[in-house]
């Protein structure tokens, strides 16, 4: 069953109908509308569909009824940019008077909108990784079942100091706030660490050959990127046709080495070792079911897009069942989503800190070929990761948001 | 040192793609004197024709030949039917060429999916040189040779055939070329579909090298304008020098002014056509 | 007068509707909508000065659009206030504006546009790239609207009318321009240039002074466009905003005080409304700008004109010819 957007004007004409019929036939419940900010045009669209197949993925397993109502999805393509996020925003807040809004996808499509969704009092289920939106300005309505930008990075510096025992580190990621604050954490834990990071690049969000960037990756230990979009895979081949990849070693943050890519890459991503809060390999029930479903449906390993709109899903359906006949109202439905803990969701168990920031497993893996297929095999766990890391909470508030400039870049040659 | 040296190395494999994506700009823009605004699409679109070739089982110099005469094809269809119709008036024109681009992004879109696709390399090309130290794949030299090789080809068509005489008839003075008896129309049909045809086939030779995804239509007609402007409309030389200036415009100006990047690479543009609007090598309109 | 009753009757239902739109949308989506219709439209009004009676085609103004937005919103985020970033963004606007006539009015036809875009890139590429300065594809957030006469345009239908008194002043100010000697002599160097140089006229004056007319509405159109969004962002400046504006001007109909209008309407209840039903609107809005260039090369507004006209008295004339039949069967 695939939900159309032509859904929605039936439902319009549904609810007309039910207002024109004589009372004692609305014994129904209305529908409990959930709205989908997703990109379908431009260079975001590859995650942008997965996050729509994720999500319809939940509901029709759950045969497009949660906690006993009957669901309405809507889906918007804000087109990739922050505008547009903001139109469409609206257009489901105001129009179709969603009682929940999933996404949107990227950084600053969220950062466009959060005052928006606070205004209007609509809880919002975020993918996007904007850190402050769950810190210094966390807010009653968003909350964020996937991670924040820097919450898989700390964890890879960590395993980068410890475990690698690197030493010398560049990185290199997107000219954007994503990309900022996955390096900044990643620089954080490694130089906290003994570590160094001698080398920041970051390269536009729209790069037609990665050559100029990569040639300057030279004399250090490994090279830590947090590409996003279908930006992973044309660094991945270009680091490894200019041979630098058999000579430094690769590290990916969750975006750059999402399972859902790995249908896209070859040889040139073996042995890259990544952070993410998802592996398709995770052995819970609902993942089976979960990977099945998109194996079946789609044709494709799942990743992080898809796995977080269908735990975003599970978590409306949790918070809808805790607050019964009282889920129309979108103030409570903001609170009690954020006292949702789950046990089995695809990426394990989940619950959430008093910002709306998920706590959850973090992966690292190392990427092989099996059986003539790549995956992504799980060869860390880091358990119940928070967004501050072991960091003290107070403590990590009181700094300035990860930036381009914070951390200040000490060592960098 | 080795920095620099493989900058400059790849200056020149890019400059070799671009060529391959300016050359039918650069004849259309001179014969007709409309900036094609969906050559990046043709770019795009045949890249993506390329990958679905490759997907059965056609080898890579093949695919990348059907497509260029796919491509041909719709490019003449799309001139014959609609451009013609309003010709010499530039403005519609414009606008229609930038019109389908919008149809050619979103078809793209539909049915290729917003995934980026990047084919493997022919085997045969695989690999990288070594000299010194530096790694440097062997494919992006065969860019570079292919587009010698076009270029030559080029030149000889342009040069040395009646059809490249009235072509360059036609370049130099429409209406003379229309009056001493050329079919200015059939050649603008001709040439059209040759520069779209040529563009497609540089979609598809680059496509291992830079991969094909939504939105590239958008980031390569910008450099085919570039090039065509510094190079000078209709003139093939001039677009073979202009790409080989903008690969290392491009190369240079992101590694070491990331912040002024597009400046660097604009202004030239800008630079050139305020003061020689003819551009470096375009003959002076009268 | 026959001509004029009608002519005034829609320009005063116009008015009405337009100011009463609140009321009966009743919606505050819709209001929004129609909000950005209009913002647009004074963007596609003030390229149209260029394009429809300069001659003048531009794919650079989304730079010009772009600048009064940046500098607003950097100017607001940096703690000065709404009045002073406002003038200093329409103030720096014309500046760039001026930059850009002096470089682009070297020529016409083909190679203005070209400069133009050109020109545009380079700002784009500022915006996007400098993120020191601009906050690259961040953006940049603008926290509050301002007041107007102590009133909050906070609310949708506030701003409505804040957009709405911008546009209506826009309207006028392009409908004096037009029929001024300046707009005139601004049509007579897109037809006769030469023959206007030997009159005396210095053409290249003229048509800078229409490029700071069409660049100060343009600034103001940027201006409404981030107190709408309230954020901004690079691709706003893109070679794309550029040419949906003058798929604007064209579709609706160069050289018309209405074209512009329907053209923004268009491109806007597209994107915004349609896209929610359609799911490949991009391409519906590429095949809708194909027919209307293919069919009505002069736009929608003079060809359908031409259609309601040429039906008129295709319907006239069977009228007459069947009274006079009538007439000569009753005889």
């Amino acid at each position: 069953m695939k939900i159309q957007r032509r859904t929605v004007l039936k439902g319009m004409l549904a609810a007309s109908a039910a207002v024109a019929a004589p009372p004692f036939l609305r014994a129904q419940p209305a529908s409990f509308k959930i709205g989908l900010l997703t990109v379908k045009t431009g260079p975001l669209a590859q995650g942008g569909n997965q996050m729509e197949q994720g999500i319809l993925t939940f509901l029709t397993e759950k045969n497009n009824t949660l906690a006993g109502r009957k669901i309405e999805f809507i889906s918007a393509d804000t087109g990739g940019n922050p505008a547009g996020a903001k139109t469409k925003a609206q257009e489901l807040i105001e129009r179709d008077k969603v009682n929940v809004i999933l996404g949107p996808l990227a950084a600053f499509e969220l950062l466009a909108i959060t005052d928006y969704v606070r205004d209007n009092a609509t809880p919002l289920l975020s993918i996007a990784a904007a850190e402050d939106v769950t810190q210094r300005k966390a807010n009653p309505f968003i909350i964020r079942p996937s991670a924040t930008s820097a919450q898989c990075c700390h964890a890879m510096g960590d395993y980068a100091a410890k475990e690698l025992k690197f030493k010398r580190a560049a990185t290199i990621s997107e000219d954007f706030a994503f990309g900022y604050e996955q390096m900044a954490g990643f620089q954080r834990v490694f130089e906290d660490n003994g570590g160094k990071v001698v080398k920041k690049l970051w390269p536009p969000l729209v790069t037609p050959d990665y050559t100029p960037y990569i040639a300057q990756l030279s004399n250090v230990d490994c090279v830590f990127n947090g590409f996003a979009g279908s930006n992973p895979v044309k660094f991945m081949r270009a680091y490894a046709d200019l041979g630098v990849k058999y000579k430094i070693p690769l590290l990916a943050g969750w975006t750059a080495m999402d399972d859902a890519l790995l249908k896209s890459l070859s040889d040139e991503a073996i042995g890259v070792i990544s952070a993410a809060w998802y592996s398709s390999e995770a052995n819970t029930p609902s993942n089976k079911r979960f990977v099945e479903a998109m194996q079946k449906n789609y044709l494709t390993l799942p990743g992080g897009y898809s796995a977080g709109m269908y735990v975003a899903g599970q978590c409306v359906e949790a918070a809808m069942q805790m607050l019964g006949d009282k889920a129309d109202d979108r103030t409570a439905l903001a609170a009690a989503l954020h006292k949702v803990s789950l046990t089995d969701t695809p990426r394990g168990a989940v619950k959430f800190d008093s910002y709306g920031n998920v706590i959850g497993d973090v992966f690292i893996r190392r990427c092989e070929r099996k059986g003539g297929q790549l995956v992504n095999t799980v060869i860390k766990t880091y358990p119940n990761v928070s967004q501050f890391w072991t960091y003290d909470e107070k403590a990590f508030l009181a700094n300035p948001v990860y930036s381009r400039d914070y951390p200040p870049a000490k060592n960098l040659e | 040192m080795s920095l620099w040296l493989t900058l400059a190395v790849n200056s020149i494999a890019l400059g070799g793609l671009l060529f391959l994506l300016s050359a039918g700009f650069s004849l259309i823009f001179g014969l007709m004197r409309i900036p094609n605004l969906m050559h990046g699409s043709f770019f795009m679109l045949g890249a993506y024709l390329g990958v679905t070739f490759l997907d059965k089982g056609v080898t890579f110099w093949l695919a990348a030949l059907l497509s260029g005469v796919a491509m041909a094809l719709i490019g003449s269809l799309i001139e014959r039917f609609l451009l013609k119709r309003l010709s010499g008036q530039e403005l519609p024109q414009v606008l229609l060429t930038l019109g389908f681009s919008f149809i050619i992004a979103d078809l793209c879109l539909m049915i290729w999916t917003g995934d980026p696709w990047q084919p493997a390399t022919p085997a045969e090309l695989r690999g990288a040189l070594q000299v010194a130290g530096l790694f440097f794949p062997i494919y992006r030299l065969a860019i570079v040779a292919v587009a010698v090789v076009v270029a030559i080809a080029l030149w000889l068509l342009v040069d040395w055939t009646r059809l490249g005489a009235k072509i360059r008839a036609g370049v130099d003075d429409p209406p003379i070329a229309r009056m001493v008896g050329i079919p200015v129309s059939r050649l603008f049909t001709l040439v059209f579909a040759l520069g779209a045809g040529l563009a497609a086939f540089g979609g598809v030779v680059g496509a291992p090298y830079l991969s094909v995804y939504p939105g590239m239509d958008a980031e390569m007609l910008p450099l085919a304008l570039i090039v065509v402007i510094l190079g000078g409309t209709g003139s093939l030389v001039g677009a073979f020098v202009g790409s080989f200036i903008i690969g290392f415009l491009f190369n240079f100006g992101q590694a070491m002014f990331p912040d002024l990047a597009y400046v660097i690479l604009f202004l030239p543009m800008v630079l050139v056509l305020v003061l020689r609007p003819q551009g470096l090598f375009g003959k002076v309109v009268s | 007068m026959s001509g004029r009753a009608p002519r005034l009757a829609a320009i005063g239902v116009a008015i009405v509707l337009l100011l009463t739109l609140p009321a009966w949308v009743a919606n505050s989506y819709y209001v929004n909508v129609a909000s950005q219709i209009l913002l647009w439209a004074v963007a596609a009004l003030a390229l149209n000065v260029l394009v429809g009676y300069g001659g003048l085609v531009s794919l650079g103004h989304a730079a010009l659009f772009g600048t009064a937005g940046y500098t607003a919103a950097l100017l607001l985020q940096a703690g000065h206030g709404h009045f002073v970033a406002d003038f200093a963004a329409i103030g720096f606007t014309l500046l760039v504006s001026a930059i850009f006539a002096i470089l682009s009015l070297r020529s016409t036809g083909i190679t203005f546009l070209m400069i133009t875009l050109a020109l545009g890139q380079i700002l784009w590429g500022i915006a996007y790239r400098w993120a020191s300065l601009t906050q690259g594809d961040n953006g940049v957030n603008v926290t509050t609207r301002p007041h107007l006469f102590g009133i909050s345009l906070a609310t949708a239908d506030a701003f409505y009318y804040a957009v709405l008194a911008a546009f209506a002043l826009a309207v006028i100010s392009m409908a004096i321009f037009v029929n001024s000697p300046f707009g005139a002599s601004l049509r007579g160097t897109r037809d006769q240039p030469r023959r206007m140089n030997a009159l005396g006229y210095n053409v290249w004056l003229i048509r800078f002074l229409a490029f700071l007319f069409s660049g100060f509405w343009t600034g103001v159109a940027g201006l409404l466009f981030v107190y709408y969004n309230q954020f901004i962002s690079p691709q706003i400046m893109a070679l794309q905003t550029s040419a949906e504006i003058l798929l604007m001007v064209i579709s609706g109909g160069t050289a018309t005080l209405l074209g512009p209008i329907a053209g923004a309407a268009i491109v806007v209840i597209m994107k915004n409304v349609a896209s929610a039903y359609i799911e490949r609107w991009n391409l519906v809005l590429g095949v809708i700008f194909v027919l209307i260039i293919s069919f009505m090369p002069d736009g929608l507004i003079p060809g359908t004109t031409r259609i309601w006209r040429y039906g008129w008295q295709a319907l006239r004339a069977r009228i007459a010819s069947a009274r006079s039949v009538r007439r000569a069967g009753a005889s």
